[in-house]
């Protein structure tokens, strides 16, 4: 279905190679996933199948990718947009229209299907995306994860035989995931669409895999049996490493696999107590009280109160439109609260000058990049000192803690994910905040850059601050947080240690605890303790 | 609902026509008629408890109008001889500067015209207002015809790039209130559009690939011939006749005489070239709402009233304008205030906005909650 036959780019001609001689073939009715680290060209590879590189980008190309008969030498993406289905990383920025009916017809429109058969397919395509009470709303009003399946929804729509979709889950909370990939293997199953995506949060799309590419770091690419390919994958989901720690045969793919294959497990590790209790900090940091937070008739927080401790580190869990950033926005002082208070060390965020609240409390937005301004990084380490009022050096001393040494003449978009991120949390700890806020920090990261996200939060947790993370991101809630709260439709339905509250339903249990539940072990570091003990 | 509700092109006609009439009307109470059914049909017939809430703002802005022309009428205006009712400080410009002077003594004539003229151009900016809540804009653009596509969609990523573009804004702005940076001065505007236009660029990109893998522009390749030169000849030809036809019909002072019968061609060539060049795109429709004949009804109601007030004009001029000289009570002609409330007819012809789903659409975020 897919060919591409020693294919080979690159953006400039002095550019490093993003792929390089990549020959593989994808068979019909094939859900493939792509692998690799961050930045090792999984976009790029997608964007080939449709021509939107080299086409839109540019960049020495050679080889030939062909898709069904059809040369992307030779054909546009406008050739292929009957043929290709392609959802981007960003959905919302791909709308054309404004209401989710005409977006779903759009591409109809364009290739000119005629109105009878248009209207059906709207009309199917709103039914499989599980959209129908949505079709006459603006695309403005969705949330995160409805914008996602109106997307799909508006490629699926114009039938395509391939439909290539890069990091469909990464902005949605689990239960909205797994709503989405169900709809895609649905896809796979019953029609027989071919399926190519990109992912980074592999414990979500591994289960549904027929095949996977591993992309490596110098664009090398292989396409294997998702079990042979997990194997010897750089990047891997904590199913994996279990199943690595533990030499299982045969390679588990999915959870149920898994709990077949560790039963003696479960007899050896159930005679080992699981780890105590991290002790957090004695002294309450931040003290919520009967918080409410409106926006308008709208009720985003409702009676909140809760207390945080110094030296601990709180996730807070939630789907999206929970009123999770709302949170951490009030904590930050930008919001208001309309009623209740918060105070930080008996301060009033809100009330606070800058300066005096840079001291106390320090927020990451959801786009780590909005912070820095400057052209270089070691300029962004400068501004900031000079900004709060630091020694010189201060920031880049915390930016080095964290992350090592960056090549300070880089442009601060040039970094990669992992290490821009590093860079917003030195700029915002150099101050030395007794809090930290960090909004869903971990989109687009790869495990790797989130092990290293772990320990940069795990050394300012031992200096003492107060850490709270805004995240749907389980696994990582599993390795990092001490502490969890869980908000729905602005009121906090849960709260206390982090095992307990994600152990509690099996939609935010990590892999390792859905594995071996009833005991509440989170990750394959404790399991592989826990034996060496035992 | 959807095919109960005249077509979104009649309301703007509609609306379109009603505010040509505030054009050819000064008499105050003929004004305050119009402006009354106008917002009368906005509030009772918005599209969206959104949009309904957005009439607000259009009657605030078109008070604001003639407040701001009263204002500069007694600040800078020309003296107006009259009956004087305050006099202010005046400051004497040398006599180049004729036309224009600041304060000296405020006359009732002057202000009644000012406030007249105010009137109207509030009232126009109030029609569209008004359109803009019955019917939304982008439902005109998706009716145009295939020939316009590309315009069209232009202007729909125009209107939706606004709003992202301040949501841009918005989130930039947090980003520095958090560093504790200022957003004002050079410095600050410089911090505020770097990564802002960057984001703009960043996401223009994103839609041009995203329009172009789902096929805009795929048209079928039609050579120039000789039928597509005369559809643009006839188009262009139309086009100049509209306009010079608009101007005769709505200019009190213009030596064109003939100025309804060139609108009629114009419109007339205008549609041929149109539907004639149409036939190139090989784009298809979605569900084009139906241009019925409540459509038909609410856009000659429109009609109806321009044409009634531009007759009763010619019969019976005081009914319809009004000068302070001498200063008198406006004449109100109960002709003229039924051929204005003609305007009303379109409410008989579109249903009551459901109130139910007006109160739904209120509160989209927890039903987005509940479904997600």
């Amino acid at each position: 279905m897919i060919r591409f036959a020693s294919t080979s780019f690159r953006y400039g001609i002095n550019q490093p190679w993003v792929l390089r001689d990549v020959d593989l073939e994808i068979q019909e009715g094939e859900l493939v996933v792509v692998v690799g680290p961050t930045g090792v060209g999984k976009s790029t590879l997608l964007k080939c199948i449709n021509g939107l590189v080299p086409h839109m980008s540019g960049g020495e190309f050679s080889g030939d990718v062909v898709v069904d008969g059809r040369s992307i030498e030779n054909h546009r993406p406008v050739d292929m947009a009957d043929l290709v289905g392609y959802v981007g990383q960003n959905p919302s920025a791909s709308f054309v229209t404004d209401r989710v009916e005409d977006e779903i017809a759009y591409a109809m429109e364009n290739l000119g299907i005629d109105p009878v058969t248009m209207r059906r397919r709207v009309e199917d395509a709103l039914d499989v995306m599980s959209l129908p009470e949505l079709r006459d709303r603006s695309l403005g009003e969705l949330s995160g994860g409805q914008r996602q399946r109106v997307a799909i929804a508006a490629v699926l729509a114009a039938a395509p035989k391939i439909l290539v979709l890069d990091e469909p889950t990464s902005a949605l909370d689990p239960g909205s995931a797994e709503e989405v990939l169900s709809a895609l293997t649905r896809l796979v199953h019953d029609v027989g669409l071919t399926v190519v995506v990109a992912e980074h949060r592999l414990e979500r799309v591994l289960p549904f895999a027929d095949k996977v590419i591993v992309i490596g770091l110098h664009g090398e690419v292989h396409i294997a049996k998702p079990e042979e390919a997990m194997e010897r994958s750089p990047i891997a989901p904590p199913l994996v490493e279990l199943g690595r720690l533990l030499k299982l045969d045969p390679f588990p793919m999915s959870v149920r696999d898994a709990r077949r294959a560790v039963v003696d497990l479960s007899a050896k590790l159930g005679s080992t107590p699981i780890p105590p209790e991290r002790p957090v900090g004695a002294e309450s940091v931040i003290d919520v009280r009967g918080l409410d937070v409106a926006y308008g008739s709208l009720r985003a927080l409702d009676d909140i109160t809760a207390t945080f401790a110094s030296a601990s580190i709180t996730a807070v869990l939630g789907r999206n439109g929970s009123g999770k950033s709302t949170l951490l926005n009030a904590i930050a002082g930008l919001v208001e609260p309309t009623k209740g208070s918060i105070s930080i060390r008996g301060h009033v965020p809100f009330s606070l000058g800058a300066k005096e609240r840079n001291g106390l409390v320090g927020l990451v937005p959801q786009e780590p990049g909005d912070l820095l301004y400057a052209q270089r990084v070691d300029e962004e380490c400068t501004t900031a000192d000079h900004e709060h009022q630091l020694e010189p050096g201060t920031t880049k001393r915390a930016v080095t803690n964290l992350v090592g040494e960056l090549d300070e003449a880089r442009h601060p978009r040039d970094l990669s994910e992992g290490q821009r991120l590093a860079l917003a949390i030195g700029v915002v700890t150099a101050c030395a905040p007794q809090v930290l806020l960090l909004d869903e920090p971990t989109r687009g990261l790869d495990y790797c850059a989130k092990r290293s996200l772990v320990d940069q939060l795990h050394g300012l947790r031992d200096d003492g601050v107060c850490v709270l993370v805004a995240t749907h991101d389980v696994e990582f809630v599993a390795l990092c947080a001490d502490q969890a709260i869980v908000l729905a439709q602005g009121e906090l339905i849960a709260s206390g240690p982090a095992r307990d509250v994600v152990c509690h339903t099996p939609v935010f249990a990590p892999q390792v605890a859905k594995v071996l539940a009833p005991m509440r072990w989170l990750t394959v570091d404790e399991v592989e303790e826990a034996l060496w003990h035992s | 609902m959807r095919d109960r509700r005249p077509h979104a092109v009649a309301w703007w006609i509609w609306a379109g026509l009603m505010a040509a009439t505030a054009i050819k009307v000064t008499n105050p109470v003929v004004l305050v008629c119009l402006g009354a059914v106008v917002v009368s049909v906005g509030v009772l017939r918005h599209a969206t408890a959104s949009r309904g809430a957005s009439l607000r703002i259009f009657v605030t802005l078109g008070l604001v109008i003639v407040a701001v022309r009263v204002a500069f009428q007694i600040v800078f205006g020309q003296r107006i001889p009259g009956h004087v009712l305050f006099t202010l400080p005046s400051v004497p410009l040398p006599s180049w500067a004729e036309g224009v002077s600041i304060g000296g003594p405020v006359t009732a004539e002057a202000l009644i015209t000012a406030g007249i003229a105010g009137a109207r151009l509030g009232l126009i900016v109030l029609c569209f207002g008004v359109a803009n809540v019955v019917a939304n804009p982008r439902d005109v653009l998706r009716a145009l015809p295939g020939v316009f596509n590309e315009v069209a969609v232009a202007i729909t990523v125009a209107l939706c790039f606004v709003p992202e573009l301040a949501h841009g804004i918005r989130r930039v702005r947090t980003a520095r209130k958090l560093r504790g940076r200022p957003a004002t001065g050079i410095a600050g505007m410089r911090g505020l559009a770097v990564p802002v236009l960057e984001d703009a660029l960043e996401r223009s990109m994103d839609l041009a690939a995203s329009m172009g893998a789902r096929g805009f522009g795929r048209v079928r390749i039609v050579p120039s011939s000789r039928r597509s030169v005369l559809c643009g000849i006839l188009a262009a030809g139309g086009i100049l006749s509209l306009v010079v036809g608009i101007y005769g019909v709505l200019s009190q002072a213009s030596p064109i005489h003939v100025g309804p019968e060139l609108v009629l061609v114009g419109a007339l060539l205008v549609t041929i070239g149109i539907l004639g060049s149409g036939r190139r795109s090989s784009r298809t429709h979605y569900r084009p709402a139906p241009f019925g004949w409540r459509s038909l009804i609410c856009a000659s109601s429109g009609a109806a009233v321009l044409v009634g007030i531009s007759i009763l004009g010619a019969l019976e001029p005081t009914a319809t304008s009004y000068s302070p000289y001498p200063l008198s009570w406006p004449l109100v002609s109960p002709w003229a205030v039924a051929l204005v409330a003609v305007g009303l007819v379109p409410l008989l012809v579109s249903p009551r906005v459901d109130v139910a789903v007006a109160s739904s659409m209120q509160r989209p975020q927890v039903r987005a909650e509940v479904r997600a």
